[in-house]
């Protein structure tokens, strides 16, 4: 028989100790507090009671699934605006333009920085009061452009979803940059002999040879978003306004389980709706490894 | 470097010898971390020379982590001896967990009227638990050079305010009203919770929702939203995306002529531009309600901790705290802060004593929302005003909508109301 290697146990220890404590506990701790609820003889276990109150009463329901749709609106301009232009950044990155480590820092910068900074920022420039976009728009000739953008119901959610784009951008462009220079040049070079354009060269060799990039920065955009808080919090405030258009699941969390102003809190359906976010992050997560990542060909330089 | 050290040390014990003296020490814990001055340098010296045998400790947390730290400290056992108390639901809780004890014996506690220790009792105002400091009140800021300028009086009426809002119009220089309904707040408390309380005839309409009487979409509390709607055309462009500090700043760099205030505002303004002209009026009349009523909103009061050792010395600052010596030093401190106890009280800031001379001359009441309404998380009677409000002022739902929301919702949890 072998003997049992003590130091395995004592490597691991460190991580596995650290991640139960802050992480496991925690989430097991709150999917348990999911599955209670207060009464008058104090804290009982009522199943999922709750998840079917978060569905089926409409006090409930109607903002979840008003911040589910918000939520997955923000989702989808994250993925048909950041992705698609960080991956046009990288290519033209990737060219080894002059200058290009230059580009490259200034548009990283904004990810480094704090949303709450972000935020204040953006409201500013697009402040009615101070902002500078009415006088952009209006040295165009454009005034009559303008609007309060963070303050109507129809532009709210949109303007906010650039912004996190502004913010965020960086990281899909560093990720898909690191991928690209990763592809050798003889590819490239023996393309070129062939007569192929730049444009079959992106789409023929270098986008199918960073196929698993595309879909790490997808996964990494869906969990980014759909546990997304601050920055609508700093903008618009807990209450996510105008009329809750700009409520995603994260700020409907906070109000439920934080209360808010005269709101008192409600750690019970708080927790509940943390437990319909993880399951929905699940749910996105499992859908990439078993429906993408398995089918995807690890190819080799 | 050394000597330093020594002498720190020595001054450290010089503090300890002081205590063993056997003076008392109280400790108070707030969130109004912008008074420590005022305690330090006012409040706190009037005290101990009368009582130099107690020593008193203002001790404040940020407001936004007041009632979290409050919380944590009076479970463990670590809080001070005199406790700033928020006004209703969440003071309540900690008296009812037994935190904080009755003072109904408390010498000064009758000179207090009921309407101003409702705040801080039980639903059948038969327990006070905390002996009131200050409230706030609300009415009109406006620039008065503006006002002279175009020559312009003080409206006292719905009409001369709407007609003095179309000539400020009209001239085009100037934001007639400044409010944003951005941050949602202001346009309740500072638009509906202003105007309101004259048309539903204040404590009448306030406790008839209370007892299932009134209703938010009938009479006065649907009247009030029809009159916060006639403000939309006299907004600053982009208004919907104005935040509360965007209208202070307006108002006070002089781009706006008058501001829906709370009292609080006297004071912020006056650091913010100290050369600006305020002047302020009341709340105006309407067609078929002349007699108006002042929105007197109580906001903070001074409760005893149950787990302090000091209970004596703690009760003799709080019955200090009910004279008008401690309310007349209070008020002139924070100008917009009115004492609650009955009495004639001189400020030295105009405009507040402008604010103040209203309530003597009129019936007052608080927001509707805050005693009892607003006890249910989902919905919550505060927030759906909030947004109901905010909603009408940017024209996507009309008053009747708004009333109807904001009933419809509260009937939906609210035992008193659903019979009707």
């Amino acid at each position: 028989m072998r003997r049992f290697r003590t130091h395995i146990l004592v490597f691991l220890a460190p991580a596995v100790i650290i991640y139960t404590a802050f992480m496991i506990y925690p989430l097991c701790d709150s999917l348990w507090l999911s599955l209670n609820n207060k009464t008058a003889f104090g804290q009982i276990f009522v199943g999922i009671e709750n998840y079917l109150t978060l569905f089926r009463l409409d006090k409930w329901a109607n903002p979840f699934w008003n911040a589910l749709r918000n939520n997955t609106i923000f989702f989808v301009i994250h993925m048909v605006a950041q992705n698609p232009i960080g991956l046009l950044l990288a290519a033209l990155l990737a060219r080894r333009v002059r200058g290009s480590s230059i580009y490259r820092t200034i548009i990283f910068t904004p990810t480094i920085l704090s949303v709450v900074i972000v935020g204040f920022i953006w409201k500013l420039i697009l402040n009615p009061a101070w902002g500078i976009s009415r006088s952009l728009l209006a040295s165009i000739g454009l005034a009559g452009l303008d609007n309060p953008w963070l303050g109507l119901e129809s532009t709210a959610l949109v303007t906010l979803s650039l912004i996190s784009v502004w913010q965020n951008i960086g990281i899909p462009m560093m990720l898909f940059l690191a991928a690209l220079v990763r592809i050798p040049e003889d590819l490239m070079e023996a393309a070129r002999v062939d007569g192929a354009s730049p444009w079959t060269i992106f789409w023929r060799i270098q986008f199918p040879l960073i196929l698993p990039t595309v879909g790490v920065v997808a996964v990494l955009t869906f969990v980014g978003n759909f546990n997304a808080f601050e920055l609508i919090y700093a903008t618009q405030g807990a209450l996510a306004g105008p009329n809750f258009a700009s409520d995603i699941l994260g700020t409907f969390f906070f109000r439920t389980f934080f209360g808010y102003q005269l709101q008192p809190a409600d750690p019970y359906m708080g927790a509940t709706v943390a437990g319909v976010m993880l399951l929905i992050i699940l749910t996105g997560v499992l859908i990439y490894l078993f429906g993408w990542q398995r089918r995807l060909q690890h190819i080799q330089y | 470097m050394k000597k330093a050290f020594w002498l720190g040390l020595l001054l450290l014990a010089g503090f300890g010898m002081d205590r063993a003296e056997g003076k008392v020490q109280l400790i108070i814990e707030s969130w109004r971390n912008d008074d420590l001055k005022v305690w330090r340098d006012t409040i706190i010296p009037a005290f101990t020379k009368k009582h130099p045998d107690i020593e008193i400790v203002f001790s404040p947390t940020a407001p936004t982590e007041y009632n979290a730290v409050l919380d944590a400290k009076l479970k463990a056992g670590t809080a001070g001896d005199l406790i700033a108390c928020r006004p209703f639901d969440k003071s309540l809780d900690i008296f009812n967990a037994g935190q904080i004890v009755a003072l109904n014996d408390l010498p000064g506690m009758e000179n207090f009227s009921k309407f101003a220790l409702a705040a801080w009792s039980t639903d059948d105002g038969k327990t006070s638990f905390a002996v009131p400091m200050a409230s706030v009140i609300h009415g009109f800021l406006y620039n008065k050079a503006i006002f002279k300028q175009l020559g312009l009086t003080v409206p006292k009426t719905e009409k001369e305010f709407l007609a003095v809002l179309d000539k400020i119009k009209a001239n085009g220089k100037y934001i007639p009203l400044v409010i944003g309904t951005k941050d949602q707040w202001e346009s309740a408390t500072m638009g509906y919770q202003n105007i309101g309380p004259t048309l539903w005839e204040g404590e009448t309409g306030r406790k008839g929702l209370i007892d299932g009487t009134a209703q938010y979409n009938k009479g006065g509390f649907l009247a009030a939203f029809e009159a916060l709607a006639k403000w939309r055309p006299y907004l600053a462009p982009g208004y919907q995306a104005l935040a509360y500090p965007d209208s202070q700043n307006l108002f006070v760099q002089g781009r706006g002529a008058i501001y829906p205030a709370g009292s609080w505002d006297i004071g912020v303004f006056r650091q913010m531009n100290p050369k600006l002209d305020l002047g302020a009026f009341k709340p105006y009349s309407f067609d078929d309600k002349s007699q108006i009523v002042v929105n007197d909103h109580p906001d903070i009061a001074l409760g005893l901790n149950a787990a302090s050792k000091n209970k004596e010395a703690a009760r003799t600052f709080l019955a200090w705290v009910a004279t008008p010596e401690f309310e007349q030093l209070y008020a002139n401190a924070l100008p917009g802060f009115f004492p609650l106890l009955k009495g004639d009280y001189t400020l030295s800031d105009p405009v507040a004593q402008e604010f103040a001379s209203w309530r003597k001359d009129n019936p007052t009441s608080f927001r509707s929302s805050y005693q009892i309404l607003s006890r249910n998380a989902n919905p919550n009677n505060e927030n759906d005003l909030w947004n109901a409000c905010a909603q009408v002022l940017n024209g996507t739902m009309t008053p009747q909508q708004a009333a109807d929301f904001v009933q419809k919702n509260l009937a939906s949890w609210y035992k008193p109301q659903q019979a009707r």
